[in-house]
This record gives structure tokens, sequence and C-alpha cells, in this order.
């Protein structure tokens, strides 16, 4: 230890000791050693991923150089087009449900009431289990003749369903464990706009009479906004990715019905060993993810100007 | 107090009853399927509070000669790539905080954004090339993309809020940059600690898709165990069901207890990685 603390130390001094001003470099002993766990567990997977886009290698055969071959297989394989699919109507609906319930769970924990700290608490825990023991028990609930929820279905005098083991609801069966999962995360952001309100103009609307959903359509609605794009932002991306839940619920079952590109991507690195093809694969999801950040921060800027506008 | 007031509050109380209760049924059910007997677990109408507990759900659990390797893999894994984040991550923060380069956190903003699974394809085959497959070492060294992020990310916010002139004091004074960060710097981001060592804990803990492709028999880990105890015993929910409360049981109590920190950091960064 004590030679780590001399050599940054050393490090540090000589790059001051010089006449110059020049400050900067002297932090770079701090950020070194995260430099170098950057470069070699993100940056170096990155830029091998590009070069082996554009290689035929599957595991136990020698690669071979194929250019773009593997991209141009992707609008030409129906798993792909399909699994792409999937996770945009999976993905719209992780973002659209947890965000208005997310703000309404918002508005209610801003108000104070006994055992707020406690049942806020509570509310999170969705969010900070671990993924996989969750869904372990939601495949016991959805579980078609001995599951919890057919017979809550029941009680309310509503049909039985087959919720994962049915192509046409093992998308929305899944939404709602994401839902439930990280409707908390959407209520902690939107929260923390709330709380940053100013009062005064709650104060004059309630003076003119302003009902409770008015003063939340007028003033509260449009002041966390920012907050809101903020928090579809984050859904997005991790709903896009969303792995565990689905592969531990379903492995993309019944057939292919819930196979979003992520769970193909899995299967095609490492069931079919098809490392040249997944990496394109990887590369293209990639991109896409960074599409959809970009189309809400595009969103979020037209949202601004309409606001000045109006 | 009038019509209107108790009104509100009923309507609050409903409010509250609702958003609440999906995640406190949840737990409560899972605790249910856990202590229950077959027989229990297969009736129907469904049995909540059975006659008989069957604690030797978690017995069994507990007494199998595998769950203790698995326990020891999962606390070597996530202990040994939070310190090892932290280590690393912590100076990082500082010094991208203090030489305000903000760009640098583009590559945290990657890493958060980067499909857990593009880093596995590339880093599977490194391992495989040093021979480090059969060992921990791998999880541990991957788990680095879900720690090192969160650490460096909240850490730059911390050291950022933390007031310069007690620094520039110590320096004038003499003290070396290293002296300064460890006395003057760090004990004032204590909190920030704090926090970026929950999360990286939480979310090194509950990972999942590295370790289904990276551990064998001997180097599962407790969430990887658990799913493979849904493919093979599909049919016993009862020590399923345990198995799964005690996998999340530690992340649940820190959640109970650290509510605060977690709060603020994921607020702060809202960081989720892998």
């Amino acid at each position: 230890m004590s030679t780590i603390t001399d050599q940054a130390a050393g490090a540090a001094q000589d790059m001051t000791v010089p006449a110059q001003p020049w400050r900067p470099p002297s932090y770079w002993p701090f950020v070194l050693p995260a430099l170098i766990v950057v470069l070699s567990v993100i940056i170096f997977p990155w830029l091998f991923t590009i070069w082996m886009s554009f290689q035929e290698w599957k595991v136990g055969s020698p690669t071979t150089f194929v250019g773009f071959a593997n991209y141009l297989r992707l609008p030409a394989d129906p798993r792909f087009v399909e699994a792409v699919g999937h996770t945009l109507s999976y993905t719209a609906l992780s973002v659209v449900l947890p965000l208005v319930l997310g703000t309404f769970a918002a508005v209610i924990f801003h108000i104070k009431f006994p055992g707020r700290g406690i049942l806020r608490a509570l509310f999170i825990m969705p969010m900070m289990a671990t993924p996989v023991a969750i869904a372990l028990v939601w495949t016991m609930m959805f579980h078609p003749q001995l599951g919890v929820l057919n017979y809550l279905l029941s009680l309310v005098g509503l049909p039985p369903q087959l919720w994962v083991f049915h192509p046409g609801t093992v998308i929305p069966s899944l939404v709602l464990v994401e839902t439930w999962q990280w409707t908390p995360l959407v209520m902690l952001i939107v929260l923390g706009g709330i709380a940053a309100l100013p009062t005064e103009p709650y104060e004059s609307a309630q003076i003119d009479g302003a009902s409770t959903w008015q003063m939340f359509r007028y003033i509260t609605l449009p002041l966390i906004m920012p907050f809101l794009f903020i928090a579809a932002m984050i859904r997005a991306i991790d709903a896009v990715k969303s792995f565990d839940i689905i592969f531990a619920i379903t492995q993309g079952g019944p057939g292919t019905a819930s196979e979003t590109i992520n769970l193909y991507l899995y299967s095609v690195a490492f069931v079919y060993y098809d490392l040249g093809y997944a990496s394109a694969i990887a590369l293209v999801f990639f991109a896409l993810i960074v599409a959809l950040t970009a189309a809400l921060l595009i969103l979020r800027k037209r949202a601004q100007w309409t606001g000045v506008d109006a | 107090m009038s019509v209107r007031d108790i009104l509100g509050r009923i309507g609050l109380a409903f409010g509250v009853f609702l958003i609440v209760s999906p995640a406190i049924l949840f737990f409560l059910w899972m605790i249910s399927l856990s202590v229950k007997f077959e027989v229990d677990n297969a009736a129907y109408p469904p049995v909540f509070i059975p006659e008989n507990f069957a604690w030797k759900n978690y017995a069994d659990v507990l007494a199998s000669n595998r769950f203790f390797t698995y326990f020891t893999n999962s606390v070597l894994v996530t202990g040994g790539a939070t310190l090892l984040a932290m280590l690393v991550g912590v100076p990082a923060g500082y010094g991208i905080a203090r030489m305000a380069a903000h760009k640098s956190a583009i590559v945290i903003l990657v890493a958060r954004i980067t499909p857990g699974l593009s880093y596995l394809i590339p880093l599977f085959l490194l391992f495989q090339w040093l021979g480090l497959l059969g060992t921990l070492w791998p999880q541990i060294i991957i788990h680095l993309v879900v720690t090192v992020p969160i650490v460096i990310w909240i850490m730059i916010g911390y050291f950022e809020t933390t007031p310069i002139e007690l620094e520039e004091a110590a320096t004038i004074d003499g003290a070396t940059r290293w002296q300064v960060f460890r006395h003057v710097a760090l004990p004032v981001a204590k909190p920030g600690l704090a926090v970026a060592f929950i999360l990286a804990v939480i979310f090194s803990w509950n990972n999942f898709v590295f370790g289904i492709v990276l551990a064998g028999r001997e180097t599962r880990t407790l969430p990887v165990a658990v799913y493979n105890m849904i493919s093979f015993d599909q049919l016993s929910w009862g020590p399923l069901a345990a198995a799964a409360l005690i996998v999340t049981a530690p992340v649940l109590v820190l959640t109970m207890f650290a509510q605060r920190q977690i709060v603020a950091g994921l607020t702060a960064g809202a960081v989720k990685g892998g």
C-alpha cells in the first residue's frame, strides 16, 4: 500500500515540480488505473466486436474476412426481423406504463402521510431485488392451473389466461413484470422533480379555486416534463436491453414469441456460437439503442420549443 | 374536519394502497410459497397461510452441499468486483472532477447503454485464450463492467460538490496531491463512498447474464444457481421459492436499511449496469 502511495505521490510531484504551472496532468495518476480497467473491459471489447463483425467465425473453425456479409444477413433473417418487432413493442409498453404509474406514485409519495418512509422502502424493493429470483416467483404466479394470478382473475369474474404460455399474451405478461419492477425508478426520478417545484403557483391556483386535477394538469405536469423525459430515456434504454426477466421466465418462448434482440443475440452467440454474426447483431443493436436515445433527446428539444411558444 | 378533508384522506389511503400493494403482496406471496408443502402449493383455491409450515424447504436449500459453494462464489465475485471498482473508481472520480474532464463521462455513458451481452463475446474469447475459464476471475473481471461505471459516476458527483478551498489550503501547507486526496477530499466524500459501495454491491450481486455464460458447475453465483434450479426441479415450488428468497434476501435487507443512500445514488445517476 505504501509503495502505491509513494508512487502516486511521487508521480504527482514529478509533474507539479516544473516551473510552468501545467496543472491538469497532475491528476492523471488518479485516473490511470481506472483508465486501464475501462480500456480493457469496455473499450477493448468494443473494438474487438467491431473487428469480429466482419469475420465469419464459428468456434472451432478458422476465421475468414467476409466484409459486410454478416450485416447483409440481418434483413434477410426472419428471426432477427421478428425480434426487432418484439423489442419495439416490449420497449414501448415498458416505457409508457411505468411512466404513467410512476408519476402517479410520485404525486402520492410527495404528500406527507404516516408510514411514508417504510412504505417507500417497500415500494422500491421490486427494482432492487435479484431479477432471477423475482422471475422465478412470477413464473409460478403465471402458472395457468396453479398460479395465483388466474385465481385473482376468477375472484373478479374474469376468465383465466395463459399468460406467458401463449404467444398472444406473452409480451404483455412480461411487460407486467417489467412495469412492476421498474415503476419505482420512474417514481424516484419524478419525485425529485416534484420536490423541487415552487409552491407559489399552487397557492394562487388554490385561491382561484382550482381542483387537484387541474393543478396537476396545468402546473405540475408541465413543470416536471424534463424529469419525465429523463425517466423515459432511462426506461427506454433499460427496457430495450431487458434480459434477465425474459430469459428466466420464457427463454424467448413460447416458440420465439417473446424473443427480443438481446435474447436472439444470446442464442446466436452462446447457443449457435456464430460469433461473427453475433457481433454484427450486437453492433446493430447498439446503434438502435443510440438512435432511440437520440430520438428521445430530439423529442425533448421539440417539447421545450413548443413549451416556449405556448 | 370537513367532509372534503375526510374524502381526501380516504382517497390518499386508497392511492397509497393501490401503488404499494403490488410490491407488498408479491413479497408476501413469495414468503408464503417458500413455507408451504407441495400439497398447499398445489391447492386450489390457493392457500395463503398454511396449517403446517414447511421450514424444511429452507433447511433443504441451506443444507445442500452446493449452496455453500455458490454463496461463497457470489460473495467473492461481488466482493472482488466491488473492492476493485472502489480502488480504481474513487480516485478516478476525484481526478475527473478536479480536472473537470466532463467529456470522459461519455465513456461511462456508453458503458451505461451498451447491452451486457456485447462485452461477453470478446471477453469470453479472451478468458478462454488466457485459460481463465473455470476460475472465478472471469466473473470478477467482467463484473467490473457493472461496478466501475457506477462508482466513477457517483464519485464524480460527490467530489464536484465538496469544497475545493480546504484542498487548496492543504496544498499550500505542502501536502502532496495524494495526501490531499487521502486526508482532505476522501473523508468529506464519505457519504458518496457509501452510496457507490452499496449500489455496486447490489447490481453486482443481482447480475445474471455474465454468470450464465462464464460460470461452470463449480463457479456459479447464486442467481445462476437459482436459474438452474428452475430448469431442473420445476416441480417443487416450496424449495425453489425458499432458494429465491435466500438469494435476494441480502439485497432486500440492504434496501431496508440503506434506503436513503440507494435513493440518493439512483436519482443522482440512475445507473444500472449490465
